[in-house]
């Protein structure tokens, strides 16, 4: 079983992924906090079709092309929500569920045209939609830990400015902190982060790894910080699980073991947590009651009523 | 129009129609992420009942759809009362129930009847190969027989109890002090929600199925006010999509379920630069002359 780990490759690819988990995970507070956590699904969705004629124009499958493509597709699938949103009384949540699976369809129309003309299966496109990250090559792996390391990057380097701007907005403002800015910056390392993780998780799968690594992490602190390092941990602990469980099977998927990785660790957290955590809840709960009962048999007995 | 033709564009008009009834509450109630979570589910609750009986019959595949849709909606309940906030409980909640059913197919369930693939997508050419005979019509596809039958209960439900939905979604508030169980009504349309999901399954798969419920009520929400009317028109949304998307799929030679969705897209795309009310044009329009009138 453990004579995979010592395949060159999958050292490599599993390197990656949990790279890639980590940047999910930091990204995915940011996320969290400016409550878009559904965002993350739809613009995953919405990059199929991108990634799709990318493969078209270029005739084969070269992740860095893709990556263009699916972050044009993605933006546009974002920019679509927003004039929705702004321009009609259609809620956010519909104006989402709509380009989601619009985009959705269109890719598959495409990944159907492109299956049919060029024998697809060996284009590895299918991959994309659950994931599979035995498919990617070293260039690949390559491509993702670079831009996985730019997203860690810009969180940790602007981390001030970032606390700033999703807790209190009004107040960056005054600081002279370009809010117009700051929603494109976060905007382009959403959608890198996704489209970098598509080929390993799938585009169905890949908000998982951005929804609840940071919701596990609020049950083992309050500190945002703190917070934003936890979840990068759990986030890196189940790219790098769920890809080695998924290796041990063959064509396993990926995208699905991480997923279940990453809900093993949020259930965990929401039992045994130290913040909020059901256990905790319920210890406290009781120590209340004895503290309770003890003072009130006290005070009774001082009163004389015994 | 060949019959094989015929069979495929029923079955696809049943499809939107009732998606399309179904999506107007859907928006209404602000849960369109809510069925975009429920067909994703909606798989592990087919591959549970295949376990069990190890077969896919109409009826199981019913009950395992309404007890994932359940399960969905209870478990996205309790996260959010441990103060998760709402949409990432549903993210948590569909992911892992999705992965869930899609490990259980890929490792031990995987064989000729159930594949994830064909479960996403739909496989709307095959339908009228697998017939059963009915007294009086004679013999038809099994999923256009159970399209009509959800179809049938969806709209008996809807009618039967219209004022009820009507002031439920709309003020929930004010139909708890009228004594109408709000609850209760809540979950029912919930069933509702996942038994056409599970329906429209094999004709279009889980993803689209999200396209036709949610996009013809968005489209006609934009052209009228009225609930009645709204609901007509979503039907009739939902049915000109279908049928728009099996001629582009011949058209271009493409996948038939995907169509659908991208025509879903299109008559959205023409409702919101056409609507004479809440249209992109009318509202451009409305500006430019408020800012002669003005300035």
């Amino acid at each position: 079983m453990f004579t995979i780990l010592l395949n060159s490759n999958t050292q490599w690819v599993l390197f990656s992924t949990m790279i890639f988990g980590i940047a999910a995970g930091t990204m995915g507070c940011l996320a969290y906090w400016k409550r878009q956590s559904l965002m993350s699904d739809a613009l995953a969705h919405a990059a199929l079709p991108g990634v799709v004629i990318a493969f078209l124009l270029l005739g084969e499958k070269n992740l860095f092309v893709m990556i263009i493509g699916a972050s044009i597709s993605a933006l546009i699938g974002a920019s679509f929500i927003q004039w929705i949103r702004s321009s009609t009384r259609i809620s956010a949540d519909t104006a989402m569920g709509m380009v989601l699976s619009i985009f959705f369809g269109l890719g598959i129309m495409l990944l159907t045209v492109v299956n049919r003309t060029s024998g697809g299966n060996q284009s590895g496109l299918d991959s994309f939609i659950f994931g599979q990250a035995a498919s990617m090559v070293r260039s690949d792996v390559t491509t993702m830990l670079i831009l996985a390391l730019a997203v860690i990057l810009i969180v940790f380097i602007a981390f001030k400015e970032w606390k700033i701007y999703l807790f209190d907005p009004e107040f960056a403002k005054g600081l002279g902190l370009s809010l117009k800015w700051m929603n494109g910056l976060y905007t382009t390392i959403l959608v890198t982060t996704i489209v970098i993780g598509i080929q390993a998780v799938g585009v169905i799968l890949i908000a998982a790894l951005l929804i609840i690594p940071s919701v596990s992490a609020r049950y083992w602190t309050q500190s945002f910080q703190r917070m934003i390092i936890i979840s990068a941990l759990f986030g890196g602990a189940a790219g790098a699980l769920g890809t080695f469980i998924s290796a041990l099977g063959r064509g396993w998927p990926t995208g699905p073991f991480i997923v279940i990785v990453a809900s093993a660790l949020f259930f965990l957290s929401l039992f045994f947590g130290k913040e909020k955590g059901i256990l905790v809840k319920y210890l406290q709960l009781k120590m209340q009651k004895r503290l309770v009962n003890i003072h009130t048999s006290k005070a009774l007995r001082t009163k004389g009523v015994e | 129009m060949t019959y094989h033709a015929m069979w495929i564009i029923v079955t696809a008009s049943l499809v939107g129609l009732s998606c399309g009834l179904i999506g107007v509450f859907l928006i209404l109630r602000k849960m369109a992420m809510m069925a975009d979570a429920i067909s994703h589910t909606v798989l592990l609750g087919i591959v549970i009942a295949f376990i069990i009986t190890r077969e896919l019959s109409g009826t199981h595949m019913l009950i395992g759809a309404i007890f994932a849709g359940l399960l969905t909606a209870f478990l996205v309940q309790w996260l959010h009362s441990l103060d998760v906030q709402q949409d990432a409980a549903i993210g948590i909640v569909f992911t892992t129930m999705f992965a869930i059913g899609v490990i259980l197919i890929a490792t031990s369930v995987g064989n000729a009847h159930l594949d994830v693939q064909h479960a996403l997508m739909g496989e709307i050419t095959f339908i009228p190969w697998n017939k059963m005979s009915l007294p009086l019509i004679g013999e038809v596809p099994k999923a256009t027989a159970l399209l009509a039958l959800v179809l049938f209960v969806v709209l008996f439900v809807l009618v039967a109890f219209y004022k009820e939905w009507k002031i439920t979604s709309f003020d929930p508030a004010l139909a708890a002090s009228l004594g109408i169980p709000v609850l209760l009504m809540h979950y029912v349309f919930l069933c509702l929600v996942s038994i056409t999901t599970v329906a429209s399954f094999d004709a279009v798969g889980a993803i689209m199925v999200v396209a036709m419920l949610i996009t013809p009520a968005a489209s006609a929400y934009l052209w009228t006010d009225r609930l009645s009317i709204m609901l007509v028109l979503s039907g009739l949304f939902g049915v000109i999509s279908a049928v728009a998307g099996y001629y582009i799929a011949a058209w271009v030679d493409t996948s038939i379920s995907g169509s659908m969705a991208f025509a879903t897209g299109l008559v959205f795309f023409i409702s919101f630069l056409f609507s004479p009310k809440h249209g992109w044009i009318a509202r451009y329009l409305r500006l430019h002359k408020t800012v002669k009138k003005t300035g």
